[in-house]
């Protein structure tokens, strides 16, 4: 059956693939004929998302993108790949007066440096085939939106909405496509967020019109669909899933 | 840490608030000014003096100034 959004015969990196999004975003694209090669920090919860990975010859990195080795361990270990997604990512609710050197070091080097750096050594190793994808998880919160005590999510997801689109361009000769999706509260982040009661998450809910959160499968469709042929023109953009949320 | 000095820590996260309106007993959501953002101040007003961390049911929990001056002290 013609497919274009299959990735059978593909291979994709996904960073972040422990937990939330990332996870849910390996397993989709096993089940869509992918190759993984995963990363994480947590061995047992990596070694889970593993287990429920379709297909055989699937890869697994242990490694903290936060540290320089921790990169080299993904560059060095990945082979010739298709696609990256890069869904490692952190967030920190602290009002901005009381934002700290090391809160911006942590959050951007994870949510920026980290996938900034990884996409460009491996494309300086030639790791990245042609017509191959690059996706970015980036937010509604620092691109639309913030939301309070998130300046700094806010400012690293901002800094990748201007990374694909210069990315995009200077890669397009090589036919590698740059893009991010721009999700509004996905379900997974709850689990983080323990500054924020269950009564105000509910509240927050009702705010979105189609009056729930985003649920990481969601998140993971557009990101197949962007790292599939079926989305072979579409470079430098960014793809908006939040449930009508920046609508009002 | 003693309650005379959280209470200080307290007020002064407040920008319209007098100051001396604030004793152990005072009921902090009942304040005007009070919001989530100032929740979140507390949070991390707690962690930066007292390297404790609250969690939002923790204030949600708390009535007074006093109660969440319990929570700092026992956490």
């Amino acid at each position: 059956m013609h497919n274009p959004f299959s990735l059978s015969g593909k291979t994709i990196l996904v960073t972040g693939a422990s937990s939330g999004i990332g996870k849910s975003v390996a397993i989709e694209c096993a089940k869509m004929g992918a190759r993984l090669i995963i990363t994480g920090r947590n061995r047992e919860r990596l070694d889970e998302t593993m287990k429920q990975l379709e297909g055989d010859n699937h890869q697994q990195k242990i490694c903290d993108l936060q540290t320089d080795e921790g990169m080299k361990i993904v560059v060095e270990n990945v082979p010739l790949i298709d696609g990256i997604v890069h869904c490692a990512g952190i967030t920190r609710t602290v009002p901005f007066t009381y934002v700290t050197p090391e809160i911006v070091k942590e959050i951007i080097g994870i949510n920026f440096i980290a996938p900034l750096t990884i996409s460009r050594q491996l494309l300086s190793l030639k790791k990245i085939r042609s017509n191959g994808s690059i996706v970015f998880i980036s937010s509604i919160s620092g691109t639309l939106c913030s939301y309070i005590g998130n300046s700094i999510y806010s400012a690293s997801k901002g800094a990748i909405n201007g990374l694909i689109k210069g990315m995009a361009l200077d890669l397009a000769p090589k036919k590698i496509r740059v893009n991010s999706v721009t999700p509004g509260m996905v379900e997974t982040d709850i689990l983080s967020a323990g500054s924020i009661s269950e009564d105000q998450l509910q509240e927050d809910m009702k705010r979105y019109p189609l009056k729930r959160y985003g649920r990481p499968e969601e998140i993971a469709y557009s990101v197949i669909y962007l790292l599939s042929d079926a989305a072979s023109w579409i470079t430098g953009s960014n793809l908006l899933i939040d449930g009508g949320y920046t609508l009002l | 840490m003693n309650i005379e000095e959280f209470i200080k820590n307290f007020s002064e996260l407040f920008e319209e608030a007098e100051t001396a309106a604030f004793t152990p007993s005072t009921r902090f959501r009942d304040i005007e000014e009070w919001s989530s953002l100032l929740a979140l101040s507390v949070i991390a007003m707690v962690d930066q003096k007292y390297k404790v961390k609250l969690t939002g049911a923790n204030i949600l929990n708390s009535q007074t100034i006093e109660d969440l001056y319990k929570v700092v002290k026992t956490k």
